[in-house]
């Protein structure tokens, strides 16, 4: 699923001192990216303020259920409506976001940490080391991320945890294959063999070169992977399997938002499927713009 | 077929057989890896009589040590025998064989979508470049991030629910009927898969486009049409066929949402139910059939890249 089609170019030459842009120059770099670029930029920028300040910003309790305002629709009081419970949907929204962030988070922070660690041992050590991670790597794609987690859920129980770590597993392989290849590439550059004859050890050359050099491309897929980690998750929240149901979390949302759908009322699952999708848009759009960003500073 | 071809293919089945070897060990494990003791991890909710107890006892051979319990596991197994589901009383095999055509038709259904649909967008959009090509872009890249469960959503309150053009739930009998009430699960299935298609059959024109094959032949006076089908399209079903396998997986998977969502009595939401209602024997079969499906696809892939690039079957897999 995750097999997109990020260009497998390696990382850039080392960086010369001084090289290092300050802010403006970063805003404008981003800015040059193009409008589309900046403005998914933009929304994931404030989907975190969001998720944040979602204390300061809800205008109610999440989970503040009134009975008697069942299912309005929006107004003044309620911009988003109310959903079956008569809480309301722009605070379980704000709220929602907490979680639906978090989660993919954690995913693709342990999974890019571990992705890089594998692929750059694999790719530096070559030979039984490189087999044998391979293989292992291998054997990972043959379990579709959503169903590693739901074997992980019908063993160990409900709740964000358990899928939450088995697609930590699941998402691994991905990134571990990318980084295999580009260290590959990258290992075979003139400016490795230069250091290795000053002296330098390995580690070091891997740790505070070859990994800094990787990393934008690396970056580019976890973007993409986010988007992905947050769908699935979401998804697996729909299920009745990650997080539970009185939280306020988007895939629950769109869960409890189908029975008020028959009654031809669509915003309680309307207003969180839109929020899954923008997040997942807008992911999508900075993961190939990085990817973008560094294909053009190799030519 | 040369004898480097035959040693890659060999490779191959080795490799799958190996792959459902730890998939299976792994599923069988997690009966000892979740908390409590195996019995009552079985039966969880259930309260266990000593015959309840004396059965799976039976079947799981709890009492061997855990490596003759797995083997002697994986023996019933393979002669078809996955237990008893906790919950329907009722064999495992018996019960999946059951479901699984409703959720085969939805998935070959789906294929056939996914197939037409995102051929058609990545041919048009790398043969139209400028505008078709953006909105197609704008498109599947819009598509690629809708989730089935979202895409169920909407396609059930408009055409459903609004517009009443299908039905909102079940899986209908016999050919026409079943069609028509897997038409939306279908389709929310399909989305995703067909903007992804859409992107790789893009790519891979475009890569043939501007080689310099098409050029020559162009160049010697062949319509273009012949062009585009017998040197541009031929050339990139490679990648395309690749893409197409990999996505049977993801694909069953999914149904497992969409199933649930339309109410659809198939192996998928079979699966969320017995996780639902902690019937682990079930799940344990359904695991791995995905990924027996998963390998087999892929396997298939494999089998067909030398009959779409010939020069893969002259020895030359080194890529």
């Amino acid at each position: 699923m995750t097999a997109s089609a990020t260009p497998l170019v390696p990382g850039g030459a080392p960086r010369l001192p001084g090289a290092r842009r300050g802010a403006p120059g970063r805003i404008r770099t981003l800015a040059a990216q193009g409008p589309l670029f900046t403005a998914a930029v933009v929304v994931l920028a404030l989907l975190v303020l969001l998720a944040v300040f979602a204390p300061l910003l809800a205008p109610y309790d999440p989970n503040a259920i009134n009975l008697k305002n069942s299912l309005a629709g929006s107004g003044p009081d309620h911009w988003l409506g109310t959903d079956q419970s008569g809480r309301d949907i722009l605070s379980r929204l704000l709220y929602g976001a907490r979680t639906g962030l978090l989660g993919p988070l954690a995913v693709v922070g342990v999974s890019t940490v571990l992705g890089i660690v594998m692929g750059v041992v694999a790719a530096w050590r070559g030979g039984w080391v490189d087999s044998l991670l391979s293989r292992s790597m291998d054997l990972l794609f043959a379990f579709p991320a959503m169903l590693l987690a739901i074997l992980c859920v019908a063993v160990f129980g409900t709740g964000l945890t358990a899928p939450v770590i088995a697609m930590m597993v699941a998402y691994t392989p991905y990134v571990g294959r990318l980084v295999r290849a580009i260290a590959r590439q990258e290992k075979s550059r003139p400016y490795i063999e230069s250091y290795r004859v000053q002296g330098w050890s390995g580690w070091s050359i891997c740790v505070r070169h070859l990994i800094p050099n990787i990393t934008p491309t690396v970056l580019a897929q976890s973007a993409i992977n986010f988007g992905y980690a947050l769908m699935e998750l979401a998804g697996l929240s729909f299920l009745g399997f990650g997080v539970q149901a009185p939280t306020a979390d988007w895939g629950v949302m769109v869960s409890e938002g189908q029975g008020p759908l028959l009654k031809d009322v669509m915003l309680p699952a309307l207003a969180p499927a839109t929020a899954i999708v923008i997040a997942v848009v807008a992911f999508g759009i900075v993961g190939e713009g990085l990817a973008d960003r560094v294909a053009k500073r190799e030519r | 077929m040369s004898r480097s071809l035959l040693r890659f293919l060999l490779g191959r089945v080795v490799g799958l057989v190996l792959v459902l070897l730890v998939t299976s060990f792994v599923v069988f494990s997690a009966v000892h890896l979740a908390p409590g003791d195996p019995v009552s991890f079985l039966m969880r909710g259930r309260p266990v009589t000593p015959e309840a107890r004396a059965a799976l006892t039976a079947q799981y051979h709890l009492d061997e040590p855990f490596l003759n319990q797995y083997f002697m596991w994986l023996g019933d197994v393979l002669g078809g025998d996955f237990g008893r589901s906790v919950q329907f009383r009722q064999d495992v095999g018996d019960l999946v064989a059951q479901k699984l055509p409703i959720t085969a038709f939805l998935v070959v259904y789906a294929m056939v979508l996914v197939t037409v649909v995102g051929l058609a967008l990545g041919i048009l959009s790398a043969l139209r470049p400028g505008l078709v090509d953006k909105l197609v872009l704008a498109w599947t890249g819009t598509s690629i991030a809708i989730p089935s469960y979202i895409a169920a959503t909407v396609l059930t309150s408009v055409f459903a629910v609004k517009l009443g053009w299908f039905p909102l739930y079940g899986a209908g009998e016999g050919f026409t009927d079943r069609l028509w009430h897997l038409t939306l699960p279908a389709v929310a299935l399909a989305l995703t898969f067909a903007g992804l298609l859409a992107r790789v059959t893009r790519s891979a024109m475009l890569d043939e486009l501007s080689r310099e094959h098409v050029e020559v032949a162009r160049s010697r006076g062949v319509p273009e049409g012949q062009v585009i089908v017998r040197h541009v399209l031929r050339n990139a079903l490679g990648p395309i066929v690749t893409v197409v396998g990999t996505m049977v997986a993801g694909m069953l998977v999914a149904t497992s949402i969409v199933e649930t969502a339309f109410s659809v009595k198939g192996v998928g939401s079979l699966l969320v139910n017995s996780v639902t209602v902690k019937d682990f024997p079930v799940v344990q079969a359904l695991t791995l059939l995905v990924v027996a499906a998963f390998l087999v696809a892929n396997l298939v892939v494999d089998l067909l890249q030398p009959l779409i690039d010939p020069r893969l079957a002259l020895g030359g897999d080194e890529k």
